[in-house]
């Protein structure tokens, strides 16, 4: 009922290659974009602002790029999180050597520099496939955060190994509320989830599925896997790059090499596979699932009363509660959210008279 | 789902908030993780501390009258976690009083928001060194003493063992540490005093987590030291006693940091963490009376928060009752200029942070002579004490060796004031005027 498209007709190529076919699609998008642009920075107060939103936007944006690496291109990567690191490290760098330079410049330049990172690390992509590449990607992990904390240059002699992320300030503008801040990244987040989505559409996205699904067939109908490998890996290393600068700039503000850990990096490979591999919806439905789980379950717990339980029960039944949510999720629908999302639409297609 | 999950976190957050009591009550939001790798660290000090607030309840009925209270968020030592808590406490019951993370990466993840928010940050034992200097980090507290100092105090203290600082002529010290942020902190500083001494370092580097330390103990017996530095962290640490023990390294000459010096450390290795030597800004045991009135008021009414009470007396439960004396007193010092028995903004604590002074007296009014050392804060020094003091395990428990060793405060300081005035320049931060301040 609520879904019907009777009555919508492409009439022209236009119609036929928008993103959202159906008219409802596209109000429920336009009325979420007008919330998070509107409602979110009337409404919401510090707290979901800085703790609730901006990360989830920001994770969304790096599992944005894992699943373009991993999801689209089939190349499985560890290394996210160290790639986060680069982009990071790179555009604090750039601000801070050249003060010139506006910082939307710095943080193109963060993820460009993340980029040739990936290009780099993923080299060995061409000559070895699935597990065996996971684990060179890992060698990027290690070996970026080892860089980091070891050449003291990159973090400007800080004695401890941080950094400090600037003031982002342009045209006098200083970006220092956290409204302002939300308000960049989900800038950035939105015209990037665009670009993502574009590319996904067209021959580039092509290729990489191609390659995904088997990449001798892909090679015999004129695919070079040699470009498309690599350019997966530049464009998510990209994409992880800048979700690193801005987890830098707008979220956290002073960051240590560590923070870009291994399990970070497992993390934004969790948010990929429980939001769907291959679906762009599902990097911000399970950027959304592993960041504000944990979060919902604590509120919860702590609003129980605990007198009675021993300490540190309901940080440990949250984790229970949260891996088991997990394993229920995975078993419920294994290709991810973003798959259940599509199944209810099409009961609600057909809602309520499915037979 | 989007929807769902708002609706889902408004009722939690709703049922939350607790009704508002009249009497006056002071908020401690508790970072704590009790979870994941370090939770045997975690779950002692934040249960120390959570005993020792509760202790002033019960025996003074608050501080001056106004009730401790306190709500705890899990962190699971991770960085998120860590802002997302800070974020749902930070004005909670009338502003958070302090803010303890227990991790250095959330201590720096929240720099920059404590001083946009106004809440004091108090990192004791951790965090970044340089805010030491409280004219560029007036909301940062790193107290009683950081790792530079930790570090020349070891130096001392390996002076006092060979016979005298001109002694260490020659000598070879191996650093052993973990390889990250945290390891390498003290190695510039290390260089330096090795120039003034004349002492021969080598920096061994260990990844984390650190269960194999083969080919680093293999180099240690081709430098044929005449001391080891342990800088390490959980499992590293039991680890590197037995690789010292199966290279027949004597392990009185393996001095450890304050985070390789706990029960948890060397417990696991056996007998090869006999004779193991580690530094601490406090030690073990039951048998100081601060720790006896918390048995005595919250033990025996059963209000105790540690599940175990075998831990009470341990390295880091001990570590919780000093972050607890430190936060009370804080609460004093403040209410003593801003009302008795009033509830204190998170403005008035830092105050009170800034201006604690435990002298001796002091600490035996506290029942914490010899448990900690003195502590004297001020505008410009936002460390305080910079004294250690040694322990030795002698197989089954910590024995304390010898008297409060204090840093070089001189060369700490000159470092402290380069670092952090590079951090303001790079920031554009104006140095608070301390001569101006009361």
């Amino acid at each position: 009922m609520l879904y019907r498209e009777a009555g919508q007709f492409k009439s022209s190529y236009a119609d036929d290659q928008r993103i959202f076919p159906l008219r409802q699609d596209r109000h429920a998008f336009w009325a979420l974009l007008a919330a998070a642009y509107v409602g979110v920075p009337l409404l919401a107060n510090d707290y979901w602002l800085q703790a609730i939103l901006t990360p989830v936007l920001i994770f969304s944006l790096a599992a944005l790029g894992l699943n373009i690496l991993t999801g689209y291109a089939g190349q499985l990567s560890l290394g996210s999180a160290a790639f986060m690191a680069v982009g990071a490290f790179a555009a604090y760098n750039f601000m801070l050597r050249l003060p010139w330079m506006p910082f939307p410049l710095a943080f193109v330049l963060g993820g460009v520099t993340a980029a040739l990172a990936g290009l780099l690390f993923g080299l060995p992509s061409f000559r070895i496939k699935g597990y065996y590449l996971a684990v060179a990607t890992l060698a990027a992990q290690f070996f970026i955060i080892w860089v980091l904390t070891k050449f003291p240059w990159f973090s400007n002699y800080s004695s401890s190994g941080v950094i400090t992320a600037q003031v982002l300030s342009l045209a006098g503008y200083k970006f220092l509320t956290p409204v302002s801040k939300y308000l960049l990244v989900l800038i950035c987040v939105s015209l990037f989830a665009l670009a993502a989505k574009n590319m996904t559409r067209c021959a580039i996205g092509r290729a990489w599925m191609a390659v995904r699904d088997m990449d001798v067939a892909a090679s015999v109908v004129g695919i070079r896997l040699m470009p498309v490998k690599l350019l997966a890996f530049a464009v998510s290393s990209f994409y992880c790059g800048l979700a690193g600068v801005l987890y830098a700039y707008c979220y956290i503000g002073t960051v240590e090499p560590e923070a870009f850990s291994l399990d970070l990096s497992f993390r934004i490979l969790f948010m990929v596979i429980v939001g769907g591999m291959g679906s762009i919806l599902g990097s911000f439905l399970g950027a959304a699932f592993i960041v504000l789980l944990p979060i919902g379950l604590d509120h919860i717990l702590s609003a129980l009363p605990g007198a009675w339980l021993p300490a540190g029960f309901g940080s440990n039944l949250q984790l229970m509660l949260f891996g088991g949510l997990i394993i229920f999720f995975l078993i419920v629908e294994p290709q991810g959210l973003a798959r259940l999302w599509q199944i209810a639409k099409e009961k609600l297609r057909l809602w309520p008279f499915p037979h | 789902m989007k929807l769902a999950f708002l609706s889902l976190f408004c009722a939690a957050l709703a049922g939350c908030v607790a009704p508002g009591a009249a009497a006056a009550e002071q908020f401690v939001p508790l970072l704590s993780f009790r979870v994941g790798p370090y939770a045997a660290t975690g779950s002692a000090i934040f249960g120390a501390y959570i005993d020792y607030l509760q202790y002033i309840n019960e025996k003074e009925g608050g501080v001056n009258g106004v009730r401790l209270v306190w709500e705890e968020c899990e962190t699971e030592y991770n960085n998120a976690r860590g802002v997302e808590c800070y974020e749902r406490l930070k004005h909670k019951g009338g502003g958070a009083s302090v803010v303890m993370p227990l991790s250095t990466g959330i201590t720096y993840s929240l720099i920059d928001r404590v001083a946009a928010d106004k809440v004091p940050l108090v990192t004791i034992g951790y965090g970044r060194t340089d805010a030491a200097d409280g004219r560029y980090f007036p909301w940062v507290f790193p107290m009683i003493t950081t790792y530079w100092s930790q570090n020349t105090a070891m130096i001392k203290f390996i002076g006092q063992k060979e016979g005298g600082m001109d002694k260490l002529q020659g000598r070879k010290i191996v650093y052993l540490y973990h390889d990250s942020a945290y390891g390498k902190e003290v190695i510039a500083i290390m260089d330096e005093q090795a120039k003034r001494y004349g002492f021969v370092p080598s920096y061994i580097p260990v990844a984390h987590p650190g269960n194999e330390q083969q080919s680093q103990w293999l180099q240690i017996r081709q430098v044929r030291p005449d001391w080891v530095i342990l800088s390490g962290f959980g499992v590293m640490n039991p680890t590197a006693l037995k690789a010292a023990a199966k290279i027949g390294f004597p392990r009185e000459r393996v001095l450890g940091v304050w985070w390789s010096g706990a029960e948890e450390d060397t417990q696991p290795a056996g007998d090869a963490a006999k004779g193991f030597i580690a530094a601490g800004f406090n030690v073990a045991g039951q048998n100081y009376p601060v720790v006896g009135e918390v048995l005595k008021y919250v033990y025996d009414r059963n209000k105790g928060n540690m599940p175990d009470r075998s831990r009470i007396g341990t390295v880091y439960y001990n570590r919780g009752l000093v972050y607890g004396i430190i936060t009370v007193e804080a609460m004093r010092v403040a209410q003593a200029r801003y009302g008795k028995g009033k509830a204190l903004s998170s403005e008035q604590m830092r105050w009170g942070f800034e201006h604690i002074v435990i002298d001796d007296k002091r600490l035996a009014e506290l029942g914490a002579t010899g448990f900690m050392p003195a502590v004297k804060m001020s505008c410009t020094d936002h460390e305080g004490s910079g004294k250690v003091r040694f322990q030795q395990w002698d197989g089954k428990a910590w024995r304390v060796i010898g008297d409060w060793i204090d840093a070089d405060r001189e060369l700490v300081r000159a470092r402290v004031e380069t670092s952090a005035t590079a951090y303001g320049r790079e920031k554009g931060l104006n140095p608070r005027d301390c001569a101006k301040e009361q």
